[in-house]
């Protein structure tokens, strides 16, 4: 049985969400985006350099028949630019979808939680299916929810941190609690972050310096499309609870040498 | 007339159009959004659009993000 992600009217067969950032090369992305299996991929929206305007875009790398695209609003840090560059994306893009981004201090890159919570309501009216980036806090994930976003992607740890998971008790009550997708989004480093941000029971997983800063990449990304798999089953088989001390998998009985 | 684009002040003609401006600026519309004083430039008004005095107008495309 597909194991289906459902994002309001979106449905996604990869529960591995992959950026478009950082890669040494296009060619290097494009086999990335192949290796990991993703359906979705984002792209950040810029100022066109006047100067050198005919320069391709992302949009040229991108094979919109395979992969949906989500435009994120990073690098602003204001409710008002953010709700400007998702309305602009898309203009451009022609989506609804938007990953929302409203950032709050340059050298944590953490959301403004307010300045967030102001755009995804503006956003929401104005008919987004908005997947807001904010920190591991039940209370904001929760009222991103009530305000109508489609999901909510708590970071794991700083973006392009790779700490992988830094609060996995926190992701755990959001997920607990959320009545919408709750995408990890952010500081995911290697295989193992990835396994056990899915073993909490997130619903994905959005990377990207995880893969693109990877020695090398391409292989990166099959080991996070794997990690990603393995975790989701890891959570859905429920895993054994854990014990103090041991407790013998072989029969404890017929053992050779004992006397009757 | 001026007018700002993406940040710069530029000279722009009477009575242009988005259009016109991207077409002289060798910008391929498809690649592009526009928005004019915060507000969104529908892709299928650029042509008819025409560009006020004081304009401030942005023009964006897609690029690598994560």
């Amino acid at each position: 049985m597909a194991d289906v992600l459902k994002i309001g009217t979106y449905e996604l067969r990869s529960r591995l969400i992959v950026g478009t950032g950082k890669y040494p090369s296009m060619e290097v992305m494009q086999a990335c985006h192949d290796a990991s299996g993703a359906d979705m991929v984002t792209v950040a929206i810029r100022r066109i350099n006047i100067d050198d305007p005919a320069g391709r875009t992302m949009l040229d790398f991108i094979d919109r028949a395979c992969y949906t695209i989500l435009p994120n609003t990073a690098g602003c840090y204001t409710a008002k630019d953010a709700i400007l560059t998702a309305k602009l994306a898309r203009e451009l893009l022609e989506t609804d979808l938007i990953k929302l981004e409203v950032i709050g201090d340059q050298q944590t890159l953490y959301p403004d939680t307010r300045g967030t919570l102001e755009a995804a309501e503006a956003l929401v009216a104005d008919g987004f299916t908005v997947l807001p980036y904010i920190g591991d806090d039940p209370i904001a994930c929760r009222q991103l929810e009530e305000i109508g976003c489609a999901a909510v992607m708590p970071l794991a740890a700083p973006i392009g941190s790779g700490l992988g998971v830094c609060n996995p008790y926190s992701i755990r009550i959001i997920k607990e609690r959320a009545g919408v997708p709750v995408i990890v989004d952010a500081g995911v480093g290697t295989a193992s972050d990835a396994a056990l941000a899915m073993e909490l029971g997130v619903d994905a997983l959005l990377m990207n310096t995880g893969i693109a800063a990877a020695a090398d990449p391409v292989r990166m990304a099959i080991a996070m499309k794997h990690a990603t798999l393995a975790g989701r089953e890891a959570y859905l088989a429920g895993r054994m609870e854990k014990r103090l001390y041991a407790n013998a998998s072989s029969p404890m009985r017929d053992l050779i040498g004992t006397s009757t | 007339m001026r007018v700002s684009v993406n940040g710069a002040e530029r000279e722009c003609a009477e009575g242009a159009t988005f259009g016109t401006l991207l077409e002289e600026l060798g910008i391929d519309a498809r690649a592009v959004a526009v928005a004019r004083n915060d507000e969104v430039v529908r892709r299928a008004d650029l042509g008819r659009e025409r560009i006020a005095q004081g304009d401030r107008i942005e023009i964006i495309k897609a690029v690598a993000g994560g």
